[in-house]
């Protein structure tokens, strides 16, 4: 897969549902390891390709300096987007208390 | 941390200080170790509207209030970039002397509440700005990596517990400083101590100013500061473990929480420990700084290209547009100033209280550089100091310099013409400040010793105390006479005078 | 279908002309649709009394005088991905249930102003992950033509929709084929636009470099009429095609005489891919190349090579791009909150794995490992250097051909649950997901019948900005079969 040569591991699957925030039951764990082990190596193929000095392609139509005018649009949807959260309150979203600091 | 070598040639030099000759910081720390200090300074772009958003960029609105779906990060929202917040990143790139160069913005994934998308656009690998260098008063050049573009976060804020068990509080989100275009200037570790540290930010400060890219208003967090902070025995070139001290938001703290931060390291050093790699906050009303809670694992921001926005590829003519239409920045007007015979220091002065524009025209005018220096720095620290008209100013110099106002006179005539804006002659006459030229003066002083032939007597030929006296006794009648306009010196040298010719 | 036969361009010049009301165009769709929706599922919301307000609206216009726009009064159903100000719109999930956007789509405003009637939300995979549809957390739409089958996906709703005459219009979302694929499994028509040529805002993302909202309709004409109406710059989206997009309407009748095409070889049955294609689909797909030399084009078989590692690309950039699109739903500030966590980083753990489904977090998972430290190189950034390869094989094709041609998908409509393997489902994208890749647009045209006598789709490829090519060889292959009385 992609030079890498190990393949995916349980744990490995399991750092990764931390990083994006999810927990997985045993079971998944289990199902989701096989799962993505397989995808992984198909993606194996590639390693057959050479793509030294290939650039990457991150747009399928490269532009650049797009721009916006520095001027205010104000549709008010402060309480509109108040009115949908799960919690609000003195005009604010109400979260649980932090835990942890910001990186 | 990598030690990058400044590169120095010739034609970098300023004409006024060599880097050499810079002495550096010393002192704050115990003999034998030095500071190594990077910064990381975060600046709130001087825009109407966000970097990514066509919300308010407005400091003090009640909450939730500056922002659109696009800030918000409501789904199928996307970000279009501020080409304004571009041109001001641009302006700084080229006042602090970096490359400006085509750039990507990327994500940098974290989950915060603070932060609607749960990842910030920020730039990685090609960031607008790379490799520039700020000049210090002192001459000292501090090296910067980048200076890059990225957008700011909400605020939270904790609303305590009640008490109850189980209720740890609760925390209220705003979003309005949510996208708020910033600047961040990551410097080399090239700082050697707090009153450096607080004099490089303080030039950033001005510059930012200067330019117009930010308010920087420290007490409304358009300025932060995170400081990079190690220490090492002095004169060594090893680089040892640093501390990343976050919450930083006056020159005051920076200054003391670098001192607190390093004496802290010397202590655990000499103890036989080591500081451990954290990040630490700076506690203000403690004085002290604190562990920041451990990270359980490394970070992983899996930074990747932003695929929402495209790239910013200044053309040369742009930056160039850009690069002329700049003001002059303070080095430049303190090199100015020094050349035309100011003293670097009150140089540096006048250019931080924004006065160099008077002193350069009143020195051009005429006026002697050094005492146009003197009264900027001494007599005009005052509101209303930049409304003074040049020409007027520089007359008051010139007669203070050609003896017609004594220097207590000139500073009191100075004072009145920042509150009326009247010309120099026109308010010492009002003040009686009539022009005492050394003729009418040496008048005066012939008439007092036909009247006083005894005190004159005594004067002349009495010993050290007497003379003394005496000289006071005359000094006190020529003042009295004069109504206190005329100069004590030029009293004195007419009666040593006197004396010598009999 | 024949429950309601007019296309639309029939019912827009109908409703201008004031010869019909818009009024009672609407009523046998909503009809049809109170009928067999329930059978169907092409909807998570469907929006009768707002489509008869609307309606009522475009016929006073008309009354008026005014010009009330090239869709006067067509019913349109939007995939629900695609933001309807104070409509929900929920992406099929349930971390973005009963949301109600505060804005509309670009796209949205365009058919609106248009004059198109919006008719309902339409269901999909959940955030548009999937082939089938079954991964919509509200259950799945069935095929009209065979309730036993799966529409295809992920727009199966909006194919659906168009396919059992609830609507004559829908726009769908593609990013590796969903709108391409349920097309040609419910046998109607589907245009991937050229990326960059419909904005993107308002389009609930899946992954930002991938996805594009393109037409289904039963026409060809109707697919080129949607697509004129809903292309064009936005400035409110950064990756939109600054340069003005010419109306392709115009070409529909150029007709195929001297145009070359070529025969993807790689999705014809050689190479490593031949085993997944039915023989039936790779013999409509002969056919088809064969009434477009019938018609005067000139046909040849073509490589391109590295389309055969397209899958193996986007199936690591879609999952990272979406990973990171996808951090936002941590019920904050909108969708669903599990209530009770101790602090704000436990509210938002459990309120996206129970807000997430499977597929959902197993893209979810592969892109996050794929952009994590030390394996961004090997694959993300691998991928996206693939994805070059692709882009410089297609532009090599395009040198000798107008137009490529495959069949969309490998296979016909095929029964629920039959693909539970998440790497065999992904297989049915790899006729599709190479344009996505490149940004090319492409067409899918129903071309005859293949296993029980269900629908096969025929794609046509074409370079950046290609639409007009690919409607004119559509309608082509389109009227081949009218002709044939199929």
């Amino acid at each position: 897969m992609f030079g890498v040569s190990e393949s995916l591991s349980r744990d490995d699957v399991a750092k990764v549902a931390d990083l994006a925030m999810l927990t997985l039951t045993e079971e998944e764990l289990d199902t989701f390891t096989g799962q993505l082990a397989a995808v992984l190596e198909h993606a194996k193929d590639v390693e057959a390709l050479d793509v030294d000095g290939v650039a990457p392609t991150h747009h399928p139509y490269p532009l650049s300096n797009v721009f916006r005018a520095d001027e205010v649009d104000d549709p008010q949807v402060g309480d509109e987007a108040l009115a949908a959260a799960p919690a609000a309150e003195d005009h604010q979203f109400r979260v649980p208390p932090a835990l942890g600091e910001e990186p | 941390m990598t030690e990058v070598e400044q590169p120095v040639s010739a034609t970098m030099l300023s004409s006024w200080a060599s880097i050499s000759d810079v002495p550096r910081e010393q002192g704050a720390l115990p003999d034998g170790w030095e500071f190594v200090i990077g910064l990381e300074v975060h600046a709130e772009l001087a825009t109407k509207t966000k970097m990514f958003s066509p919300a308010r960029n407005q400091f003090g609105s009640p909450p939730n209030t500056n922002v659109h779906p696009v800030c918000l990060g409501l789904p199928g929202t996307l970000p279009v970039v501020n080409g304004f917040a571009v041109e001001l990143s641009i302006r700084l790139g080229l006042a602090l002397n970096c490359t400006v160069q085509r750039c990507v913005f990327a994500r940098k994934n974290y989950f915060y509440p603070d932060m609607p998308k749960d990842y910030q656009i920020s730039q990685y690998d090609r960031p607008l700005n790379i490799s520039g260098w700020v000049e210090l008063a002192s001459g000292h050049r501090v090296g910067i990596e980048r200076a890059h573009m990225e957008e700011d976060t909400g605020k939270s804020t904790h609303v305590g517990a009640s008490g109850r068990i189980h209720d740890a509080g609760y925390s209220l989100v705003d979003y309005n400083r949510a996208g708020v275009p910033l600047i961040e200037i990551v410097s080399h570790p090239d700082i050697r101590g707090p009153e450096e540290a607080k004099a490089y930010v303080g030039e950033l400060q001005a510059i930012l100013i200067a330019i117009g890219s930010s308010d920087g208003k420290f007490e409304e967090g358009s300025l932060r500061v995170d400081a990079n902070i190690s220490v090492r025995p002095a004169g060594s070139d090893e680089l040892r473990t640093r501390c990343e001290v976050k919450n930083v938001n006056s020159l005051r703290s920076l200054g003391r929480a670098i001192t607190y931060e390093g004496k802290r390291h010397v202590d655990l050093y000499e103890a036989g420990e080591h500081p451990r790699q954290e990040t630490r906050h700076w506690d203000e009303a403690g004085g002290r700084t604190r562990a920041g809670r451990s990270k359980e694992q490394a970070e992983d921001y899996r930074y990747f290209a932003d695929p929402d926005l495209v790239p910013v590829d200044p053309s040369p003519q742009w930056i160039e547009e850009i690069r002329a239409a700049l003001p002059s920045l303070p080095r430049d007007r303190r090199i100015a100033l020094v050349a035309m015979g100011a003293d670097a220091k009150a140089a540096a002065i006048a250019v931080d209280r924004d006065m160099d524009g008077l002193a350069v025209e009143a020195i051009n005018a005429g006026a002697d550089p050094g005492r146009v220096l003197t009264q900027v720095v001494n007599n005009l620290a005052v509101d209303g100091a930049d409304t003074l008209d040049s020409h007027n100013f520089a007359e008051l110099v010139k007669l203070e310099s050609g003896g017609k106002l004594t220097s207590t006179q000139a500073k009191t005539v100075l004072a009145e013409m920042v509150v009326s804006g009247r010309a120099p002659t026109d308010v010492a006459i009002e003040l009686g400040f009539e022009a005492m030229d050394s003729s009418s003066l040496e008048s005066v002083i012939d008439g007092l010793i036909a009247d006083n032939a005894e005190e004159w007597e005594r004067f002349v030929g009495g010993d050290d105390r007497e003379r003394g006296k005496m000289q006071g006794f005359f000094t006190g009648q020529v003042m009295k006479l004069t109504k206190g306009q005329a100069d004590g010196k030029a009293v004195n040298q007419i009666l040593q005078g006197r004396r010598n010719r009999q | 279908m024949t429950a309601n036969p007019q296309t639309a361009l029939e019912i827009a010049a109908d409703v201008r002309s004031g010869s019909r009301l818009a009024a009672a165009v609407i009523e046998p769709y909503l009809a049809e649709i109170a009928q067999r929706e329930g059978e169907i599922h092409a909807f998570n919301e469907v929006l009768a009394d707002g489509a008869r307000l609307e309606a009522a609206a475009v016929d006073r216009r008309v009354a008026a005088g005014e010009d009330v726009g090239p869709l006067a009064g067509v019913p349109i159903a939007l995939k629900d991905n695609m933001c309807t100000r104070g409509i929900p719109t929920t992406c099929s999930s349930k971390i973005l249930e009963g949301w109600k956007p505060p804005y509309d789509a670009t796209v949205v405003q365009r058919v609106a102003e248009a004059g198109a009637i919006l008719v309902g939300k339409t269901n999909l995979d959940e955030f548009a992950m999937g082939s089938s549809t079954e991964n919509s957390a509200f259950g799945p739409t069935k095929n009209p033509l065979d309730t036993s089958l799966v529409p295809g996906g992920s727009s199966g709703g909006s194919a659906a929709a168009v396919a059992a005459g609830f609507a004559p219009l829908a726009l769908g979302s593609d990013t590796g084929g969903s709108v391409r694929q349920p097309a040609a499994l419910c046998g109607v028509v589907g245009l991937k636009p050229t990326y960059g040529a419909v904005s993107r805002y308002g389009l609930i993302a899946f992954a930002s470099s991938l996805d594009q909202i393109g037409p289904f309709t039963n026409t060809v004409a109707d697919a080129a009429a949607l697509f004129d109406v809903i292309a064009g710059h936005d400035e409110k989206d950064s990756t939109s095609i600054p340069e003005a997009i010419a109306p392709i309407t115009p070409h529909l009748e150029d007709g195929a005489g001297g145009l070359r095409v070529g025969v993807i070889s790689e999705l014809t049955g050689s190479g490593p891919l031949a085993d997944g294609f039915e023989p039936e689909v790779l013999a409509q797909t002969q056919a088809a190349a064969e009434a477009l030399a019938a018609a005067g084009a000139t046909v040849s078989e073509v490589s391109v090579p590295s389309t055969i590692y397209g899958l193996s690309a986007y199936y690591i950039i879609g999952p990272a791009e979406a990973s990171s699109n996808l951090a936002r739903y941590d019920g904050v500030r909108y969708g669903l909150r599990v209530e009770g966590a101790a602090n704000t980083k436990g509210m938002m753990i459990q309120s996206r794995t129970a807000g997430f489904g499977a597929e959902v977090k197993r893209r979810i998972m592969l892109g996050t490992y794929a952009l994590s430290a030390g394996y961004y190189d090997a694959f993300y950034g691998k991928a996206q250097r693939v994805r070059t390869l692709i882009i410089n094989d297609f532009n090599r094709a395009y040198e000798d051909f107008d137009v490529l041609l495959s069949p969309t998908s490998p296979c016909v409509a095929f029964p629920f649950g039959a693909k539970d393997d998440p790497l065999t489902m992904y297989l049915n994208d790899v006729a599709t997901l190479p344009s996505n890749l490149a940004g090319h647009p492409a067409i899918s045209v129903p071309f005859g019948s293949g296993r029980n006598g269900l629908p096969v789709g025929v794609q046509v490829l074409a370079p950046m900005l290609g639409e007009r090519r690919l409607i004119q060889v559509a309608a082509v292959l389109e009227a081949s079969q009218n002709g044939a009385g199929q």
